[in-house]
């Protein structure tokens, strides 16, 4: 290798790593600026920089005050009340309905299919303006329940990843179950249901996520603020009078995202997985 | 199913349940009737009505009467409904830079890279927090003084001469696309990774072996492989620009001309209770939607006469 070659690849490496680090930066500054700010009390707040470190990193009176303030112990219960259902509901519909389209042969399995992916071309806010007629005759609005119908209803990303994952299970498990005189029920809870285990952790995950950061349908139908906040609508405590206290919001915010973090870091691949095999169902 | 029917008339219906295809069908009615009922009851029905809504003069409680065209005659002649569709132009010129920086980290990072994970989670990171979260963040991150100004005149910039980045009505609807960007680059920059990284590492070995550079890899091995999710996103992203709502929606609430066409549609619909003329501007978009992803289409196969996107 000749010195030219060398001083391009040093330089080429340079150039990588220094695009990294410059995004990187650009992807945390927004999220930093936040938890900087989090740990400063009111004095500190208004007499330094933003950017500023504070004085104590162990100064937890903002997070404590904003958890109350915004009744995040409420909306916490809330969240994981919605988060269970519609996880389990999702689940039980969506690996029931990929088996139904990926064993059987029947008229109506492609109509069907491009039902489901006719339905992801609706942009949903458009939608809302007359599901929320259909809430309103349904009684569902202010309601957990009928907000968790709603958050059950097609979810086709996942399905598309149970499709796929039930393409790889090789159907002569299933006839050889048949052959034994197993129903149909029982092949698909006894047999096929324990073998989707990695696509249904990774599809929950990603509908978990989905679902915990859900805000405009939760402000839409859980319009009572006291009893029926999520973790993401009880942030709406901090619009108006306490708008400008950054560092009660930045606490509240970090809260808010804390699970999510959490999540990431337990399940980064799955994470990822998810979304590849989410997105080549085109 | 109406042939087996046929075949096992003879038979009493219970028996029928009991045999194979009877079983069949029951299995097949009790996995997809709830599916098919909320697509139905939350999906067709909800557009169903937003067509028959939109010949409605109507709130949502109360007298409906019939008004013909004359919502769409208002979605195009009002100020404040179609003119706002101009600004998806910003969110495209957003997607743009969203997708070219996503796909020049993802080369980046498919080769070997220390620490190359850690910094995949850092950029990935923002997609995974709540929307309202964000709208926080990024008040914060612009007000005047705060944290972008700060960050600026580290690298000497004076705050005079620096906008209100979301007030300033020449730059606001930049900053908004701003956080869109950051909020998404990650995400598409991991599809791209895996698009890249479900090709065999032998093609890249050969590729070395054969003395070919950096370049002509990106060129030869990973731009074909990325190819149908690089076209996926461009549709999707054209679609989502006409479409965009978070931003402004949590951010500023549209106000000082940010305002995109689907938040003008919100505060219509459920502030202003006028749901007929949402309901035309639902259709409206709805329509060009479906003629710019048909014509995408169409124009993808034109050129990549052998893909599959």
């Amino acid at each position: 290798m000749n010195a030219l070659e060398k001083a391009g690849k040093i330089v080429l490496t340079a150039v990588k790593y220094f695009s990294l680090v410059f995004f990187s930066f650009f992807a945390l500054l927004p999220v930093v600026s936040c938890v900087i700010t989090a740990f400063k009390d009111d004095y500190e707040y208004q007499n330094t920089n933003v950017m500023t470190l504070p004085q104590n990193w162990l100064n937890f009176d903002n997070f404590i005050s904003a958890f109350n303030k915004a009744g995040m112990g409420r909306a916490f219960l809330n969240s994981t009340i919605i988060l269970v259902c519609v996880l389990f509901f999702s689940t039980m519909f969506g690996t029931q309905l990929a088996y139904v389209l990926n064993r059987f042969k029947f008229p109506g399995n492609t109509l069907i299919r491009n039902m489901f992916l006719f339905a992801t071309m609706l942009p949903g806010i458009a939608m809302q303006i007359s599901v929320y007629e259909i809430m309103y005759k349904l009684k569902f609005i202010n309601t957990l329940p009928g907000y968790i119908v709603l958050m059950c209803g097609t979810d086709v990303i996942a399905i598309y990843i149970y499709i796929q994952f039930f393409e790889n299970i090789d159907v002569s498990l299933d006839e050889s179950a048949i052959v034994d005189g197993a129903s149909y029920f029982t092949i698909f809870y006894k047999i096929l249901f324990p073998l989707l285990k990695p696509a249904i952790v990774t599809s929950c995950i990603l509908k978990g996520v989905g679902t915990y950061n859900e805000y405009y349908m939760a402000k839409l139908y859980l319009q009572d603020k006291n009893r029926l906040s999520t973790v993401a609508t009880s942030l709406y405590t901090f619009v108006g009078p306490l708008g400008s206290k950054y560092n009660l919001i930045c606490a509240g915010v970090i809260i808010s995202m804390l699970p999510a973090l959490i999540v990431f870091i337990l399940c980064q691949k799955q994470i990822y997985a998810g979304l590849t095999l989410g997105a080549v169902k085109g | 199913m109406t042939k087996n029917v046929t075949v096992h008339r003879k038979r009493s219906f219970i028996e029928w349940l009991r045999s194979r295809d009877g079983q069949k069908v029951l299995v097949m009615i009790a996995f997809m009737v709830v599916p098919l009922l909320l697509l139905l009851v939350f999906t067709y029905i909800p557009f169903a009505e937003t067509v028959k809504f939109s010949f409605f003069n109507m709130k949502y409680v109360g007298v409906r009467k019939f008004v013909g065209l004359k919502n769409y005659a208002k979605v195009f002649s009002r100020s404040d409904c179609f003119g706002a569709l101009k600004l998806s132009l910003y969110y495209m010129g957003g997607s743009v830079v969203q997708l070219t920086l996503a796909l020049y980290l993802a080369t980046i990072l498919s080769f070997k890279v220390k620490g190359g994970n850690l910094f995949k989670g850092f950029m990935f990171f923002p997609f995974l927090i709540n929307g309202i979260a964000i709208g926080f963040i990024f008040k914060f991150f612009y007000t005047r003084g705060f944290v972008f100004d700060t960050v600026l005149q580290w690298c000497g910039f004076e705050l005079e001469n620096l906008p209100y980045w979301l007030k300033d009505r020449s730059i606001n609807n930049i900053s908004l696309v701003g956080t869109s960007v950051w909020r998404y680059f990650g995400q598409n920059m991991v599809l791209f990774i895996g698009a890249i990284m479900s090709v065999d590492g032998e093609l890249y070995e050969a590729a070395m072996l054969d003395g070919a550079n950096r370049f002509q890899q990106f060129k030869y091995i990973i731009l074909p492989s990325i190819k149908t999710i690089f076209v996926l996103n461009v549709i999707l992203s054209i679609s989502g620009s006409l479409s965009a709502f978070e931003p402004p929606f949590v951010i500023t609430d549209g106000a000082n001309g940010t305002g995109t066409y689907f938040v003008v549609m919100h505060e219509i619909a459920h502030t202003q209770q006028k749901v007929g003329l949402a309901s035309a501007m639902a259709v409206v978009l709805l329509l060009i939607i479906f003629t710019v992803t048909i014509l995408q289409k169409l124009f993808f196969k034109y050129v990549f006469k052998n893909s599959d996107a």
